[in-house]
């Protein structure tokens, strides 16, 4: 089991349900190959800072969890194949990292 | 300027010689790397307002002689800056930036 991190940009023409619908769909793939979430977050709609797709802005995504290496495959895969996901990005997390991870996510939790 | 009686004695014309020293601040400012001296492990890609220091008016990372960054974390900082620019957190390309 490794530690990974997951950002990724929804079509900001999604509707409300449809964003929820999207993040569920992909928190249950991760939960089917044995994930263990630790957090998720909903930055919200965010401007680019380029257009990616002629869209200037996109909805962002964070996960964090712990699976084993094979799982990240098959979730790429996912990703790559539907239309809602503009980008993403799979991080595996050093222990700094998880220091840091933990870190923002007490400070977060203090301002929101 | 030199005073007119030692430019009399044949001293080189127009030669500026001065009394006193002049102040002008020689002693450097060192450079040091952030990162070591307040104990950041870990450059986070996710923070496009920290990674503004490393980057020019174009969006190009900075050299290391210019910020002063160790050799360690300038390299954990530019794949930062590149994942960054992945999730367009920050510009590919830009003007006018700063």
């Amino acid at each position: 089991m490794n530690h990974y991190e997951t950002v990724f940009i929804l079509n900001p023409v999604l509707s409300e349900e449809q964003i929820k619908e999207t993040v569920k769909k992909y928190e249950e793939i991760l939960v089917s190959k044995g994930a263990k979430m630790i957090s998720k977050e909903n930055w919200g709609l965010k401007k680019l800072a380029y257009a990616i797709q002629h869209k200037k802005s996109g909805f962002y995504h964070l996960f964090e969890y712990t699976v084993a290496g094979e799982a990240i495959n098959e979730l790429e895969v996912e990703f790559r194949r539907d239309e809602r996901i503009m980008r993403y990005l799979t991080v595996a997390l050093d222990k700094h990292a998880i220091a840091w991870a933990e870190k923002r996510r007490n400070r977060n939790k203090k301002t929101a | 300027m030199s005073s007119i009686e030692q430019q009399a004695k044949g001293k080189k014309e127009g030669e500026i010689r001065y009394l006193t020293p002049l102040n002008i601040e020689t002693a450097k400012v060192k450079k040091y790397c952030m990162f070591q001296k307040s104990g950041i492990k870990y450059v986070d890609y996710k923070d496009p307002d920290f990674l503004m220091r490393f980057i020019n008016e174009q969006g190009k990372i900075l050299p290391r002689r210019l910020t002063g960054t160790s050799l360690k974390y300038q390299r954990k900082v530019a794949v930062a800056v590149k994942r960054s620019r992945h999730l367009a957190l920050m510009p590919y390309v830009a003007d006018l930036l700063k």
